[in-house]
């Protein structure tokens, strides 16, 4: 039987995500290059005490709808709906613009283990590669050392980081066939192309789903493997819970256009 | 009297970009660092990198023209430049980890006397965020802190010891304020250039560490 991962429905695309499940979700801080869908697919289910693994923790849709993205919804959808219960997370909070999430860790709502990116990203590579941990610099003097362990290796001190394993991962891409193939557009991999893999089950959500073969091998940046299923996001973006622009957001909005940077 | 002056953010990005040499790898963080880019030195050819997974791009673009899956780490859209190319995370922080970098610009709380650097949670707030600053800190093999010499309340960010949480230990190499550029060394902080109408002795007065300084010490050169 021909291999066919393309799943017709976001609904039926998170499914079977469990309350309490660990989810890995791509993206990095900006919207453009996360899996809104599957995000508002989850919130949607009332998924409940989920440990996410993210960059960030979400600014908020209204701030990216008054920079005109046509997909606006963040990690923030999971935020607001109380989908999250512990945020593994290098960016959760900004220096700019107190999100949702920023409320409910200082409410005592949500836990919080922030990680260097880097090693964020180094952690997820190790449990997609099967590794059992990874030294790395950075961190050591620093909070992130406590309580691990700190090596000297060559004469320079490294401390030991564990892989993060995830139940489920979700990513944004941009095409995608039957098999799982996946490519992404410029600065949209970020962690989508890091976490394809690195959970036991990984959920594309794509612009475009293409031929068998379209792809060609060279052009792959994520080979069919590491991706379970595939689900095509519609043309046209319908707000679920659409009302005025928050007060914050337009101020953070302001901001941004003098600062004219998040 | 000569009359004082203190660098604005312009300034201080100018002269930030003064350290690029030709062919140079650098990133450059959110703030004053990103406005180096405006100043790179006649006849040098400097490629920039974004954490966000991309090398060798071009110009930012006006907020609403660009391109939104193309953008730099502060969330502005670029511009496509020949030789430009992406890459996820994993990649990414392998270039930055790995020593690829030649340099990394980023804005700064505090910078001990060893070069530590805090920049990542201003102890009152409780809540900070680290993000890549750890890493790239650690991983470029020069690490330029550009920020204000003193607190807004007047209060030294050359310290002894920081008093802010840690981003990286002994890991900047150079220090540009608002009124000195100053070197740090194994012998400690060195005063390689003041702000024009400052001299070092009133420097010295902003900061908390004794300055070694060089006996070349001159006026920041902003042309």
């Amino acid at each position: 039987m021909p291999v066919n991962k393309i799943v017709s429905s976001f609904d039926k695309a998170v499914a079977d995500i469990p309350d309490g499940a660990t989810v890995m979700i791509g993206g990095f801080g900006t919207v453009s290059s996360t899996p809104t869908m599957l995000l508002e697919a989850l919130a949607r289910k009332g998924v409940k005490n989920l440990t996410t693994v993210s960059n960030s923790c979400g600014f908020g849709k209204d701030v990216w709808k008054l920079l005109g993205y046509k997909f606006p919804e963040d990690i923030d959808v999971l935020v607001r709906n109380n989908c999250i219960k512990k945020a593994i997370a290098s960016a959760p909070v900004s220096a700019v613009y107190q999100n949702n999430f920023e409320k409910k860790l200082r409410a005592g709502e949500v836990e919080l283990e922030m990680v260097p990116q880097g090693t964020l990203a180094e952690r997820i590579r190790a449990a997609k590669a099967g590794l059992g941990g990874i030294y790395t610099p950075v961190g050591v003097g620093t909070v992130v050392e406590t309580g691990k362990e700190v090596k000297t290796i060559d004469g320079r001190k490294y401390v030991l980081e564990l892989p993060i394993k995830a139940d489920f991962a979700v990513i944004k891409a941009h095409k995608g066939d039957r098999w799982g193939n996946l490519t992404y557009r410029y600065t949209s991999r970020t962690f989508n192309g890091t976490m394809a893999g690195a959970a036991k089950v990984t959920i594309a959500e794509v612009d475009e789903i293409v031929e068998l073969g379209e792809l060609k091998p060279d052009e792959i940046h994520t080979p069919g493997i590491y991706v379970d299923r595939v689900v095509k996001r519609p043309a046209e973006y319908v707000e679920a819970d659409g009302g005025e622009i928050s007060k914050e957001a337009q101020e953070s909005h302001d901001r941004f256009m003098e600062r004219k940077s998040a | 009297m000569e009359e004082k002056f203190k660098l604005d953010r312009e300034t201080m990005a100018l002269r930030v970009a003064k350290e690029f040499q030709d062919g140079n790898y650098v990133n450059l963080g959110i703030g004053i660092p990103v406005l180096a880019a405006n100043y790179i030195p006649a006849g040098r050819e400097v490629i920039f990198q974004s954490e966000n997974g991309v090398l060798g791009f071009g110009e930012i673009t006006n907020v609403g023209e660009g391109d939104q899956d193309l953008q730099n780490a502060g969330g502005q859209t670029v511009r496509v430049q020949p030789g430009m190319s992406c890459f996820d995370h994993a990649e990414s922080f392998t270039m930055i980890r790995g020593g690829h970098l030649d340099i990394s610009v980023m804005g700064g709380f505090q910078v001990s006397e060893k070069g530590d650097l805090a920049n990542y949670m201003v102890p009152e707030r409780k809540i900070g965020t680290i993000g890549g600053a750890m890493d790239l800190a650690v991983g470029a093999k020069k690490l330029i802190v550009v920020m204000n010499h003193v607190t807004k309340d007047g209060k030294p960010r050359v310290v002894k010891q920081c008093t802010y949480p840690i981003t990286a230990i002994e890991s900047v190499s150079l220090l540009v304020t608002d009124i000195a550029v100053i070197e740090v060394t194994d012998k400690g902080l060195v005063l390689k250039e003041v702000a024009p109408g400052w001299t070092p002795e009133e420097v010295q007065k902003l900061t908390e560490p004794t300055l070694i300084v060089d006996p070349g010490c001159h006026d920041i050169e902003l042309m």
